[in-house]
């Protein structure tokens, strides 16, 4: 297995791992966000108290979930580390900073990009995961039994404005990590061709705004609609 | 006619020495190169007993890749796809202030003023950046034919001329792309098809053991490659090295 | 002393075969006993000592520069010649050595030509499949083009990079070498003494140029593969640190220096725009393939066209003197170099030059452009375009072929090739001259070989194109690890040479002395200002024309300008240290001296061949005349400070008939 270690302690066996968590993450973005947006539903919470129920109980989903959850402290370890060991390697910088504008700043802020997401999911993973699993929350039945009212929990935090606000924030920064992460993941697996990749880097441009924008509508529109 | 410009250089006795910026006003006309500019300095200086600037040159064709320069925050200067020494003062305006700063790199150890030593690039060809073929063991030339838009690509990636403004551009002093285009220009061809496995495998070890940052798809590198080499090149070595590892034997 | 070439005997298409199988040979046991030096990693040195290695001998490998890559074959941009016939022109081994020999002025070796010619084919071979990514055609095979001063497409090329990617070829067989240890890489050293042991080549003293520090390096055999000397010149298309040091110490040592005055003045470089230039930029000899040369026929025109009043496009078609058309019909811009070159300064002379100096002509690409742009406007079936429309298409063809060299050429000149004709004009380009070598390119001292541009053996007065990159790999792949078994045979129980011996430290006390010398004088003018005023008395006095009279005031000029160089030189810095300004002034000392000897050697010539043109042998319609008669010898020389002596080799004719040469 040497040959594997060998492989991970290269910038390319490293990106790889940060392009593939990095992709399972990026779709586990998409799951998320259509769950989430059950709470636009008019019911009371119904859907997605049943969605968030489902979720945390069927064993499929929940092997997913702990994959998830190791994938992205793989992704923030890897990543954190590379950036300490890049920077590095560079050493001593010029004293004049020149920026391409063929380079985007996203890209060359990364590991910052990544730690504000990795402080928001703290913040985030506290205000309702947490509450979630330490039986904080109250439960409801809409006929197929108990369910946790996390939807309660939800829309009593979208009230908080300072709450609102790190949401907003919180997907600002995760819109920035995506514009280069998405294109950059399939550069990390090798997929760059003529033909396909422009196709892959709009799609991602268009990603990167469109989910973040979708997490952050449901913030705003419980505290000014609801 | 004529521009005046402030220049700002570092100047660093050696490898030892901290380094720091001295400034210096020269007449430069618009038709000279930016080497030019510095010959002009230089022979200012030698004029008042002083020590030249020290900086690297050979062709001044664009073609040798020993010329450098960080010209303000730019490796090679302001113009895309131009070397330093291709660079014309006619780019540059009167009064402007230039910095000019050696190639940065903590594999790239500058051995006075403006002059590195960019001998780890050498070190990564030699761990196989090569068909080992000996001389007088070759079929005749037409023997394959290849195909004629491959053989571009081929020639595009072994354009590099190893200046290592790549190195210089990247904020994580990755060799990337200098390495990539060796195995893409070799590894298109059948000639160089045959060994890539280990080529890749040793020329990747090599640039970490040199202690080169590891890319993460910036894309600086590219944008200042004063010969156009792209990321495709970097994504073909990362094929190359999974293929490598994951199927070799 | 006698000149011995030792050519064998036989005809001469078997000359080299049968050399071949009886040439000594030294086991592979004893190869491993044997090092062998070789300065330089150009495409003569890399090729030559990734051959060497990997035969089996040890090998140092000495560069000035920081990375084998950077030498200076890199910047050869149009193509290799091999008689491969792939185009089925005719072409054949006998028509390449043919074609050599005529362009060269019937002023180089038969044999070693023929040779030349049949390692050729070889060398494509090789470079093939080291991956060098020569250009193909449609159905994947290699393709050619045609060349100035012949008539069939024999060269090979990639783009106009083809020096680039045959050294990159070389410095990769070489890279492999030194990382299995056969070869030892010394970069960033320079050679700056011969060491002699018993009369033979056993070693040199080289200087790190880093620390400055002096080493002596030992080994059985010295190869000098470490180019030609045209930035004697100070200008030419040279990069700035070639030069003649390795070789001209040698020279010191008693090597002889062969043809010094055969200098290749280059047909088509970009003009000179100011007094601070520092080179000279070569725009490749393809362009004359679809490039037209002319100036205006009417002196008015080009008076107007120096003050900026008119621009080439202005000059309506009537009133343009095509002149290389006019008077080479049949060859046309395709004449050799050295009369394309001639033919340029013939017409600024009279006052027909088109740029502010009045130093250059156009070069025009408006007909090519037309003409391709009608073939690919047939190819794809249409019709009625009009003529901007037929010129785009045209223009896109212009660019697949020529894009890299147009783009340069903007660059440089701030002007867009495409819409107005280049300007051009003739500039120091290659060096015909060399050191002396026998068959074996071994010089008259034992155990020292010349390869590539160093040596003088294979181009006579005057070099094609193409034929350059083509000798320095021929020299380095295919002949000097055969024929330097013929010295080092002998030499399979010569013990390892200790660099410990008195003519060690002698040798390097003496190069000791020198930089001493040069820190000393602490005068008040640069090295750089004595090269370039070294510069303008060769070009005016040993340049594209040359007389007796203006020859004897060079040599003068030069003499006076050493003495002044030794007074009043000021060298920054001290030796221990890395100190490009000395590392310099090393070397143009070296020009100082060798300068004068290519103006000894053009004077001691008083007929025309080739690159060397003397205004008093010209026929009344001003082309050169040779005098085989008095001159068909190679006219090699031992340096002396004062008298330089001269011995002659007696060039023998026995397979081509020495013809006027004639390109109308």
């Amino acid at each position: 297995m040497k040959w594997l270690v060998t492989f991970f302690e290269t910038g390319v066996g490293k990106k790889l791992l940060m392009g593939f968590t990095g992709l399972f993450l990026i779709l586990f973005l998409v799951v998320h966000l259509v769950g989430n947006l059950q709470l636009l539903k008019d019911d009371g919470g119904e859907a997605f108290n049943t969605y968030a129920h489902f979720m945390t109980t069927n064993p499929l989903i929940k092997v997913i979930a702990y994959g998830n959850y190791f994938f992205l402290l793989l992704h923030a370890f890897v990543g954190i580390s590379l950036a300490i060991y890049n920077r590095k390697a560079k050493g001593k910088r010029n004293a004049v900073a020149f920026k391409n504008p063929r380079v985007t700043w996203a890209s060359q802020n990364m590991a910052l990009l990544g730690m504000l997401i990795l402080a928001f999911l703290f913040m985030h993973m506290g205000d309702f995961w947490f509450k979630m699993k330490t039986g904080q929350l109250n439960v409801v039945d809409y006929g197929n039994g108990e369910v946790k009212d996390l939807f309660s929990a939800v829309s009593a935090s979208f009230k908080e404005l300072w709450i609102v606000i790190a949401y907003v924030i919180g997907q600002i920064v995760l819109a920035y990590h995506l514009w280069h992460g998405f294109q950059s993941a399939f550069q990390s697996l090798g997929v760059n061709h003529i033909k396909y990749t422009p196709f892959i880097k709009q799609f991602g441009k268009w990603y990167s705004i469109l989910i973040p924008l979708g997490f952050a509508i449901l913030p705003l529109y419980y505290y000014f609609f609801k | 006619m004529g521009l005046n410009l402030k220049l700002k250089v570092w100047r660093q006795k050696n490898n030892k020495d901290e380094g720091h910026f001295e400034d210096y006003q020269v007449k430069a006309d618009e038709d000279m190169s930016f080497l030019e500019m510095l010959d002009v300095l230089n022979e200012e200086l030698v004029h008042e007993k002083k020590e030249p600037v020290a900086f690297e040159h050979d062709c001044r064709e664009g073609i040798c890749g020993a010329c450098s320069l960080v010209i303000n925050g730019r490796p090679h200067g302001p113009n895309a796809a131009t070397t330093t020494c291709q660079l014309h003062m006619r780019h540059f305006k009167d009064g402007q202030t230039i910095v000019i700063e050696p190639f940065r790199a903590s594999t790239f150890p500058v051995i006075k003023d403006l002059v590195v030593d960019r001998s780890a690039l050498d070190r990564i060809i030699q761990a196989g950046g090569f068909v080992s073929v000996n001389t007088g063991q070759a079929p005749d030339g037409n023997s394959i034919p290849i195909e004629k838009n491959r053989a571009e690509h081929s020639f595009e990636s072994a354009a590099c001329i190893g200046c290592g403004a790549c190195v210089a551009a990247c904020p994580n002093g990755s060799a990337a792309l200098f390495t990539s285009a060796k195995i893409r220009h070799l590894g298109l061809l059948p000639q160089g098809k045959v060994e890539e496995g280990t080529r890749v495998a040793n020329m990747v070890a090599q640039m970490n053991k040199e202690g080169f940052g590891m890319c993460s798809n910036i894309g600086a590198c590219e944008a200042e490659c004063p010969k156009e080499i792209t990321l495709q090149n970097i994504a073909y070595m990362k094929r190359a090295y999974i293929k490598a590892t994951f199927s070799g034997e | 002393m006698t000149l011995e070439s030792k050519i064998p005997e036989g005809p001469l298409a078997d000359k080299w075969t049968n050399y071949k199988s009886t040439v000594p040979l030294v086991a592979p046991n004893n190869k491993r006993k044997l090092e062998v030096i070789v300065i330089g990693s150009g495409l003569a040195g890399a090729s030559a000592a990734a051959s060497l290695a990997e035969m089996g001998y040890n090998v140092k490998c000495f560069t000035f520069h920081d990375s084998p890559r950077r030498a200076h074959s890199i910047a050869a941009q149009g193509g290799i010649n091999a008689a491969k016939n792939y185009a089925n022109d005719g072409d054949s081994v006998y028509r390449l050595f043919y074609d050599t020999i005529k362009g060269g002025d019937y002023r180089s070796r038969e044999a070693n030509t023929y040779r030349l010619a049949e390692c050729s084919a070889s060398i494509i071979d090789q470079c093939v499949a080291q991956g060098v990514p020569f250009a193909r055609e449609y159905g994947g095979l290699l393709e050619n083009r045609s060349f100035g001063g012949v008539q069939v497409s024999r060269t090979f090329y990639a783009r106009g990079q083809t020096g680039q990617q045959l050294l990159i070829g070389a410095y990769q067989a070489l890279s492999r070498q030194i990382a299995t240890g056969k070869v030892k890489m010394y970069n960033r050293h320079e050679m700056l003494n011969l060491v002699l042991v018993e009369g033979k080549a056993r070693g040199i003293i080289a200087r790190n140029l880093l620390t400055g520090a002096l080493e002596r390096h030992g080994a059985h055999a010295v190869v000098l593969a470490s180019g030609g000397y045209g930035n004697v010149f100070y200008l030419s298309t040279n990069a700035m640190l070639s030069n003649a040091t390795a070789a001209w110490k040698s020279v010191k040592k008693g090597a002889l220096m062969a043809n010094p005055c055969y200098t290749q003045i280059h047909p088509t470089c970009i003009p000179v725009s100011g007094h601070y230039q520092s080179k000279l930029t070569l725009m490749s000899e393809s362009l004359r393939n679809d490039g037209r040369v002319w100036v205006p026929k009417k002196k008015e025109d080009a008076v107007l066209i120096q003050q900026g009043k008119k621009r080439g496009v202005d000059i309506p078609e009537e009133d343009r003197d095509y002149y290389l058309e006019r008077r080479y019909p049949a060859f046309g811009n395709l004449v050799p170099r050295d009369v394309a070159s001639r033919a340029a300064k013939v017409e600024c002379d009279k006052g027909h030059g088109v740029n502010p100096t009045g130093l250059a002509v156009f070069l025009d690409f408006a007909d090519a452009m037309m003409r391709y742009g009608r073939m690919e406007a047939s190819k794809k079936g249409l019709v009625n375009l009009s003529d901007a429309e037929i010129k785009a298409l045209g223009r896109q063809v212009v660019s697949d072929k020529y894009g890299n060299l147009f783009e340069m050429y903007e660059k440089i000149t701030g002007e867009n090739p495409y819409e107005t004709p280049m300007k051009i004009y003739p500039a120091v380009h290659y060096t015909m001259g060399g050191l002396w070598v026998d068959y074996n390119l071994e010089t008259n001292i034992p155990g020292l070989f010349a390869t590539g541009e160093c040596n003088f053996s294979d181009h006579g007065a005057n070099r094609l194109g193409a034929s350059a990159l083509m000798q320095g790999l021929a020299d380095g792949y295919f002949v000097l690890p055969y024929t330097i078994g013929s010295f080092l045979a002998h030499e399979i129980s010569t013990p390892k040479i200790d660099p410990d011996r008195p003519e060690f430290i002698e040798a390097e006390k003496e190069t000791k002395a020198q930089i001493d010398k040069l820190l000393s004088i602490n005068g008040s003018q640069s090295v750089e200002s004595f090269h370039r005023r070294l510069g303008q008395i060769m070009w005016d006095h040993c340049g594209m024309a040359r007389n007796e009279a203006g020859l004897k005031e060079g040599r003068k000029l030069v003499r006076a300008l050493r003495e002044e160089f030794y007074k009043d030189v000021f060298v920054p810095g001290s030796n221990e240290e890395y100190n490009p300004e000395l590392a310099k002034a090393i070397r143009v000392a070296d020009f100082m001296e060798l300068g004068e000897l290519m103006i000894m050697d053009a004077l001691n010539r008083s007929e025309s061949c080739g690159g060397h043109f003397r205004e008093e042998s010209a026929s009344p319609e001003g082309e050169a005349m040779r005098n085989d008669a008095e001159f068909a010898y190679v006219a090699a020389w031992k340096w002396d400070e004062n008298e330089p002596e001269m011995f002659k080799e007696p060039l023998e004719f026995k397979n081509v008939e020495l013809k006027t040469r004639s390109y109308k």
